[in-house]
């Protein structure tokens, strides 16, 4: 099934782009999601850590499944204000 | 009229701001001078960081989930200090020194809600909201990073309301 991932900030910077169409297995969770992102852009690779996740634009679980359509967002350290 | 909640990539206009503010109070208790007070809190883009000069710093949102989160802090706000309106406006995109990246008004009754409220708010910003600033400096840019984004997490939201009432 399909979803769409969003980056922000430095993660957008590294992979280079703020969207991406990724396609997972069906009962993905978002972890899985982060992985098939990683997979296809390395250089985000060991940068999970302190990161928020969320699902439709709601804060989320990274063993939250996803579905079909979803937009799956991952949120580096917030620094608003 | 200004909405109470607010992303914008347009200058914020602090006077018609706190003019927004009141109105909303106002309109809320149905009489004019609702507010006796109305506490202002203004972020403005530092010109030098660790004595280095700053170009601009630029701004980035998710935006659907940041205007929520505008949102959930000034339903906390109300939870802790009923009387209050709480206008929040973030700024996105370039905001040079000395500009200002957000404004908060609260407006109470009296100044100690009024106080409490709008450094709660600014505290929950920094914690919840998705918002990102990135410094540009005359030789490079860096995104500052701050709090991992946990609406629900009780620890951080003690801390924002210990902060207010100390």
């Amino acid at each position: 099934m399909r979803v769409t991932v969003r980056l922000f900030a430095r993660l957008r910077e590294l992979a280079g782009t703020g969207e991406i169409p990724a396609e997972v297995p069906e009962a993905a969770t978002i972890a899985a999601v982060w992985d098939e992102v990683v997979r296809r852009h390395p250089p985000l690779a060991g940068h999970a850590r302190a990161i928020a996740c969320a699902r439709n634009a709601r804060h989320a679980r990274s063993d939250t499944p996803v579905a079909e359509g979803d937009e799956i967002a991952f949120l580096p350290p917030v620094s608003g204000g | 009229m200004e909405p109470l909640r607010a992303l914008t990539s347009a200058p914020l206009d602090v006077a018609a701001l706190v003019s927004a503010a009141a109105h909303a109070a106002d309109q809320r208790a149905g009489h004019i001078g609702a507010a006796g007070a109305l506490s202002t809190f203004v972020g403005t883009a530092r010109g030098r960081t660790a004595g280095r000069p700053v170009r601009h710093l630029e701004y980035e949102a998710y935006e659907p989930m940041a205007l929520a989160a505008l949102e959930r802090i000034a339903e906390e706000v109300s939870e802790s200090w009923p009387g209050v309106t709480l206008l929040l406006h973030h700024r996105t995109g370039q905001v040079g020194p000395g500009e200002p990246s957000v404004v908060i008004v609260a407006t109470a009754a009296h100044r100690a809600e009024a106080c409490a409220a709008s450094r709660y708010a600014i505290e929950r910003l920094k914690q919840i909201a998705p918002i990102w600033k990135r410094e540009v400096l005359e030789d490079g840019a860096s995104w500052v990073e701050g709090a991992t984004a946990d609406p629900d997490d009780q620890a951080a939201r003690a801390e924002a309301r210990r902060r207010a009432c100390a």
